[in-house]
Formats: C-alpha cells, sequence, structure tokens
C-alpha cells in the first residue's frame, strides 16, 4: 500500500508535535514553507501557533492562493487552534488573513489569555479525545453544510465541512493519535474518489 | 493549602508546556510601550516581552532594574492580540504575583533585571502563569525545570549584540545532553547529585535527547543571520531584545529575522531577509563590559 503523504504547515508554531502523531499512524510529514512543497501531498495540516505570525509567512510566501486552490479542489486540510482561525469565513478579532475554506465563526482568544487555559476531555464522534485548549478560540457557529463532531458542554469544538476538519483545542500535544486516525482516513476516502 | 496550590498548578504543566509549544520557530521581541509591541506584532513576532528598559538601556544607565510597571504592561496587552510577556527579578515572587494578576501569558524570572534574592529562585509551582528562564548550561536548564518552569532560554549576553554566549549556552546544553549518553547510566546519578535534580529528569533527557521544555535562544541576537544560526544548532525559537529596537529601521529588522527564524534551513532565503535590514545594533566585545547579566543565577 503506498504511504500518505500528508503535509504540514511549519513556518510557525507546533508542526513538529503533529509530524510525531503522524509517523506513529504510519503516515509521512512534510514540513511545509514553501509553494514547491505544496506539490505531491495527499492532505494538509495547519498546526496551532500564533495565527497571526502563521497568517503572515503564508500571504509573504505566495502559499496562500495555493492552499486555497487545493482546498478547493476538495485536498483534505486539518486546522487546529490558530490552522482552524486561519480556514475560517468569519473570525472576531484580529485576524491577517482568511482562507474561507470552511463556513464557520471563529472567535479569538475567546476563554482569555494564559491563566484561563485547561486540558479537557472531548466528547466527539470517534469516541474521548484529550485535549488542550491554550488561549483557545471558540467556534461560535457553522455552516449550514457543516457537521459537529466534538462538543464541550454547549461548545462547538470540533467540526467539518466537506474536505476541511477544524478543531479549536491541540489534541496534538496530548498525544493522542484519534483525530489524527480520522484525518488519515479522511484522507484515504478523498484518494478513493469518495 | 500550600501543597493544594502545587497541586493544581502541576496539572497545568500540559498547558503551560503547550504553550511554549505554540511558540515554536517564531520570534519573541521585547517591547517597552504597546507602540513597540504594535510594531513587533505586525512584523510577525509570535509574541512580546513587556519589561521597563531593554537590556542595552539597562547596561548604559545602569541602576537597579525591576519589573516594568503594570500600567505600560496593560497597554501593551491591549494593544497587541498575540501573548504578553513580563520579566520579573529573579527571587522576586511579589513582582511575578502581580504579572500573575495582571493576566500576562508568560513571566520571564530574568537575569536581565537585577536580581532579588540570592538564595532562592522563584518557585514556580505556586503560579498558574507559565514561567520562563534562563540558563548557561544543562544543569541550570533542568533546576529550573524542576522549579516548575515551563520553558527554557538560553541567557546569552543581552544587550550586546553579540551572540558569542547564546551560542556557548546551547552548545554547552546540547553537548551535555548528548555526552550523558555516550557516558551510561552511572554518569547519570553523578551528575542529577552534582547539579542537584532529580534522576528522573535527567533519565527523561537522556532518553529523548532533548529538554521536556521548549528552549529558546536569547541574548545578544541582532541580526537574521544570528537568529539562523541558533536555529540551526537545534534552539526552536529566538527571543530578541535590544537587537529591533536599537538597530536603525527596527521593523525592517524584526521582519527581517522573523523571516530568517522560519526559512533558517533555506540560505537564499536568509541571504535576502539579510539584505532587508537597517544597520543593526552597534553591540560590545564582552571583555569590555563592567557586568555580566549571564552570571546572575545559578
Amino acid at each position: 500500500m503506498k504511504s500518505t503523504i500528508v503535509g504540514i504547515l511549519a513556518v510557525q508554531g507546533d508542526f513538529a508535535e503533529h509530524a510525531l502523531i503522524l509517523k506513529k499512524l504510519n503516515a509521512i510529514p512534510k514540513e511545509i514553507r514553501t509553494l514547491n512543497d505544496l506539490e505531491n501531498i495527499h492532505g494538509l495540516i495547519i498546526p496551532g501557533g500564533e495565527s497571526t505570525s502563521i497568517g503572515k509567512q503564508i500571504k509573504k510566501n505566495g502559499l496562500e492562493k495555493k492552499i486555497k486552490e487545493l482546498g478547493k479542489n476538495g485536498l483534505p486540510i486539518m486546522g487546529t487552534c490558530a490552522g482552524a482561525i486561519l480556514l475560517a469565513d468569519k473570525v472576531i478579532g484580529k485576524c491577517e488573513i482568511k482562507l474561507n475554506l470552511i463556513h464557520a465563526t471563529l472567535e479569538r482568544n475567546a476563554y482569555g489569555g494564559q491563566n484561563n487555559s485547561f486540558e479537557s476531555s472531548v466528547n466527539t464522534s470517534f469516541g474521548k479525545i484529550q485535549a488542550a485548549f491554550i488561549r483557545a478560540p471558540k467556534i461560535k457557529k457553522i455552516g449550514n453544510q457543516g457537521k459537529i463532531l466534538g462538543k464541550i458542554g454547549n461548545e462547538i469544538v470540533l467540526a467539518e465541512e466537506k474536505n476541511i476538519l477544524i478543531a479549536s483545542f491541540h489534541p496534538e500535544i496530548s498525544g493522542d493519535p484519534k483525530l489524527h486516525q480520522y484525518f488519515l482516513e479522511k484522507i484515504k476516502r478523498h484518494q478513493a474518489g469518495c | 493549602m500550600k501543597q493544594n496550590t502545587t497541586q493544581v498548578n502541576q496539572n497545568r504543566t500540559l498547558v503551560n508546556r503547550g504553550l511554549a509549544q505554540m511558540l515554536k520557530g517564531g520570534v519573541i521581541m521585547d517591547v517597552v510601550n504597546a507602540e513597540q509591541a504594535k510594531i513587533a506584532e505586525k512584523a510577525g513576532a509570535c509574541a512580546v516581552m513587556a519589561l521597563e528598559r531593554v537590556p542595552a538601556d539597562i547596561r548604559a544607565d545602569g541602576g537597579v532594574a525591576r519589573m516594568a510597571n503594570p500600567k505600560i504592561i496593560k497597554q501593551v496587552m491591549k494593544a497587541v492580540s498575540i501573548p504578553v510577556m513580563a520579566k520579573a527579578r529573579i527571587g522576586h515572587f511579589v513582582e511575578a504575583q502581580i504579572l500573575e494578576a495582571l493576566g500576562v501569558d508568560f513571566i520571564d524570572e530574568s537575569e536581565v533585571l537585577t536580581p532579588a534574592d540570592e538564595q532562592f529562585h522563584i518557585n514556580k509551582w505556586n503560579f498558574k502563569t507559565p514561567f520562563v528562564c534562563g540558563a548557561t548550561n544543562l544543569g541550570e536548564a533542568l533546576r529550573r525545570i524542576n522549579e516548575g518552569a515551563s520553558m527554557i532560554r538560553t541567557k546569552g549576553e543581552a544587550g550586546t549584540g553579540n551572540v558569542v554566549e547564546a551560542v556557548r549556552h546551547i552548545r554547552s546544553i546540547t553537548g551535555k545532553i548528548q555526552e550523558l549518553k555516550q557516558k551510561g547510566k552511572k554518569s547519570w546519578k553523578t551528575f542529577s547529585i552534582q547539579e542537584r535534580v532529580p534522576i528522573k529528569l535527567v533519565k527523561e533527557i537522556v532518553q529523548k535527547q532533548k529538554l521536556p521544555v521548549v528552549n529558546f535562544a536569547a541574548g545578544g541576537i541582532a541580526t537574521p543571520a544570528d537568529a539562523a544560526l541558533l536555529m540551526q544548532l537545534g534552539t526552536e525559537g529566538v527571543f530578541v531584545g535590544s537587537g529591533i529596537f536599537k538597530s536603525k529601521q527596527p521593523e525592517k529588522t524584526a521582519q527581517a529575522i522573523v523571516e530568517a527564524t522560519v526559512h533558517f534551513k533555506d540560505f537564499k532565503k536568509i541571504a535576502q531577509a539579510s539584505e532587508k535590514t537597517g544597520t543593526a545594533m552597534k553591540g560590545n566585545e564582552l571583555n569590555k563590559l563592567e557586568y555580566r547579566f549571564a552570571k546572575r543565577g545559578w
């Protein structure tokens, strides 16, 4: 079986942690810093980090247009925390760029500063995930076509719309592989053409 | 009561070390007011460090250097959406309590300020807010982690524009981690006793071949090339203090250092970034310094 190559945007943030989990799941992570790096990938992860820093680098290096194009053409893309903010079409708070790839409203730093960061177990459609919410955004609203995959209390923390998957938390730093597993299955379904 | 808080805050290890992980690959810039903070954010900084005076000015003006005025810290927090760090003096746990009350995202227990305690660093487990601490070698880094630091940075020699000490410190840390692996179990015990750190922590770093927390470079970084050098030597991001706002065109210098940090393995990009900078800060030879910040703390 051919291995799945997953690009991870590596201009700032915790891209190495995503790579570690992908390796454990037998996928091949590929760090993305330039336009050329975006060739030959089966999926893309936009990691956690600072959305303004990541956004500026995407703009500068011409990655913005290409990622938009890939996303519109159906490439599976997952964004965690800052990554989710960048993928959304509406953002409450300062926002560097919008990739406009998912109908979702995200509020930046919605819980407040670091003193309000917390760890929680999240009920998702594929089991409980141990997750870290670090200066996390809230997914306030999701479009009609969207699907809610995980909540804590009444709040949406995990959602998808077609090929785009967003999480307001970090499964990558607690090391829980379930979300990445789900994302890899999404990639496989995309490759199989369904 | 005291034990309880400690326990609560140990439960914050994942989110506090986690915030440092989110800063990786980025540049944290020293700022002394809201206006500078905005310039830093615009240039792509992943966080800002609020302080009273940049290290070069502390060096030039002398006197006791303390935590910045809370009014200014609040203005900085209001001005930017990226994380805000602020410095407290070594051992000055009340300055740290103030910073926690203000709601800063990270506290730097910093040798750049005048130490308040010559015997004890702050017990960082007593705080909800994460701490970053300076280190010149592995033993020092592990002592700070054992006291609850969520992030380590090299001390370097702040305010000099001279990168040599930061290079020495990162080489010393990574070199020692490799050496302990090669020398084997017996050396771990000796090291743990000599350096007064738990053997469990020593075993953990030998096995992982890295610190259990994120490790940035700091102290004397003045050019994009300096930043890329430290990244290639294995640090996970950089702090730039005087290097930005003591250069001729702070905004350009800031952008160029960010660019070189992101593309630290891409020589062409580092070259392009280097072209864009204004004149770097003047800098000092170390043997001409009146005092060395890196010698503060232990």
